[in-house]
């Protein structure tokens, strides 16, 4: 040490004179890089998590809804009958039935063409007591009297019966809830490790501050003004870190979304599209990205005050 | 200004470590607080600047008991009281001129109504050419210097200085000491923790001495 005009001889020289003030917090340091690192890859990972759910969710739903969107009626042959009067009598009450989209009829040709993978081609059907099936649609959103039709049936065509499907979509129905309840248990998992890992980082990048803190203290700082200057900065990190991750998996699905167009009609994109239908997160969907990222901010912030808080007690 | 009534400190379950002590420090009053190594300077500061509270006694300070105050009335009192520590404390990411500036920055005070004030005092304390420098490129000197300055920027009425020339030479520490009085005659009351008896023996002055955690007060 030596006199202060000695020190100025052997210092560095000083800097220009900054444009604005220095935040009370560093802005850059490597505790505050790696914070948006964690964010950022936590935010993706639970983007991705929260994108695939939403996504097996709506298909779960839609596979429900297809199975439940059609019912069949069964005519069959009977002695002293007409079949294909019964038909065409069943086709006309289908028709008269509010809230039917579609009727189809099979014909003799096209049943036969349904039994050819057990019975093989080429046969005879003339001679068998073939029933007849007709396809009815229901317009979508709409509820018909399916009592009543099967009731009108009974009377006009005694030989035919309504199917509804209904064991079909209890089973459905099961299974999507199955996978929908997986996948939100999932979900909160994963929502739940990101909030965990995401507080810890932020704890550890607030370790580094703790001389700011102290010194602030010590100088006449209120306990709110410290909390609030650490809050703003590190919702700054976590809002950076999660629009990076929450971005990037956006750009996944979008790009999920795109490519999904491009191999219609092939043989991956039915399996793809059978689990994941359009494979499309919707505006719903990037608006759950969206609520993620500012979830996973607000955590940072929350987390920073708290250890700020800590540590001022800590240092009374 | 400040007084103690049988102001005993232990920590968690240990012996006392500060016993019995009693003393005013008066409004424009200087002092040193002395002692050898280990006998509770430090401490004693700490009770002083409120990072720690007695186990037993009476702190009274600018007329308030501080064992009644929230936290906001505790800072609120700190600001009427400037700080040298021994380490220094700049933040390193700040220019000597934003750590000179900070107590007017937790105030809420705009730059430019304090702008001046800083200068001059860095001026004063001849680190006029070294504002925008950082600390780490700065000597220990240097860095002593501008510890001073932040603690008197806001015009302090008590100042209190842990060791404030531990870290200079005895030319440097005679300039220093110089700044202390010249704080001390506008009116601040200081109080310098130091076992540098040289020092002491520069200046005459009330004498505070630790010893085995008890205070005898040379006036």
């Amino acid at each position: 040490m030596s006199d202060p005009h000695t020190d100025r001889t052997v210092s560095p020289p000083s800097r220009d004179p900054p444009r604005g003030e220095t935040p009370i917090v560093p802005k850059d340091s490597i505790a505050g890089r790696s914070l948006i690192v964690v964010v950022a890859i936590m935010t993706f990972l639970a983007s991705l998590t929260t994108g695939a759910v939403l996504l097996v969710r709506a298909a779960a739903g839609e596979w429900q809804a297809d199975v439940a969107r059609e019912v069949t009626v069964q005519v069959r042959p009977a002695s002293g009958r007409d079949l294909e009067a019964d038909v065409n009598a069943a086709v006309a009450i289908i028709r008269a039935t509010n809230g039917v989209a579609g009727v189809h009829a099979y014909s003799k040709a096209e049943a036969a063409r349904l039994l050819e993978p057990w019975l093989g081609t080429g046969l005879v059907l003339d001679d068998l007591p073939m029933p007849r099936l007709v396809v009815v649609r229901i317009a979508a959103g709409a509820r018909p009297d399916l009592a009543k039709l099967r009731q009108a049936l009974a009377t006009a065509v005694p030989a035919a019966s309504l199917d509804d499907h209904r064991g079909w979509i209890d089973r459905m129905r099961a299974m999507a809830g199955t996978v929908a309840a997986g996948g939100i248990i999932l979900l909160i998992m994963m929502l739940v490790a990101t909030v965990l890992s995401v507080t810890f980082a932020t704890r550890g990048a607030m370790a580094t501050n703790r001389p700011i803190i102290e010194v602030l203290h010590l100088i006449g700082a209120r306990n709110g003004f410290i909390a609030s200057r650490f809050q703003r900065h590190f919702l700054m990190l976590g809002l950076q870190g999660g629009a990076i991750g929450g971005g990037a998996a956006a750009l996944v699905f979008l790009v999920a979304h795109a490519m999904s167009a491009w191999w219609t009609g092939t043989a991956a994109e039915d399996q793809i599209g059978a689990l994941f239908g359009q494979f499309s997160l919707g505006l719903g969907g990037y608006t759950a990205l969206v609520g993620l990222v500012l979830l996973i901010a607000a955590v940072t912030a929350f987390t920073s005050r708290h250890t700020v808080n800590r540590t001022l007690d800590a240092v009374e | 200004m400040v007084r103690f009534e049988n102001v005993g400190l232990r920590y968690g379950l240990g012996p006392e470590v500060l016993r019995d002590l009693s003393f005013r420090i008066e409004p424009h009053s200087f002092q040193f607080l002395t002692g050898p190594s280990g006998a509770g300077k430090t401490t004693l500061l700490r009770l002083l600047f409120l990072t720690l509270r007695p186990t037993r006694g009476l702190i009274t300070l600018f007329g308030h008991d501080v064992s009644t105050l929230s936290k906001d009335s505790l800072a609120t009192l700190r600001r009427r009281i400037g700080i040298v520590f021994q380490d220094f404390r700049l933040l390193d990411h700040m220019t000597t001129y934003e750590n000179v500036a900070l107590p007017f920055r937790v105030l809420g005070r705009p730059e430019s109504s304090y702008r001046d004030e800083v200068i001059e005092l860095l001026n004063w304390v001849e680190l006029g050419e070294r504002m925008w420098a950082l600390p780490p490129v700065l000597s220990g000197g240097e860095k002593q210097r501008a510890a001073i300055a932040r603690a008197v920027i806001a015009r302090p009425q008590l100042l209190l200085a842990d060791e404030p020339t531990g870290n200079v030479d005895p030319t440097l520490a005679k300039r220093l000491l110089r700044l202390f009085v010249e704080l001390n005659k506008s009116g601040t009351s200081v109080v310098i923790a130091t076992h540098d008896i040289g020092l002491m023996d520069q200046y005459d002055a009330r004498r505070l001495v630790l010893h085995d955690g008890r205070l005898h007060v040379y006036d």
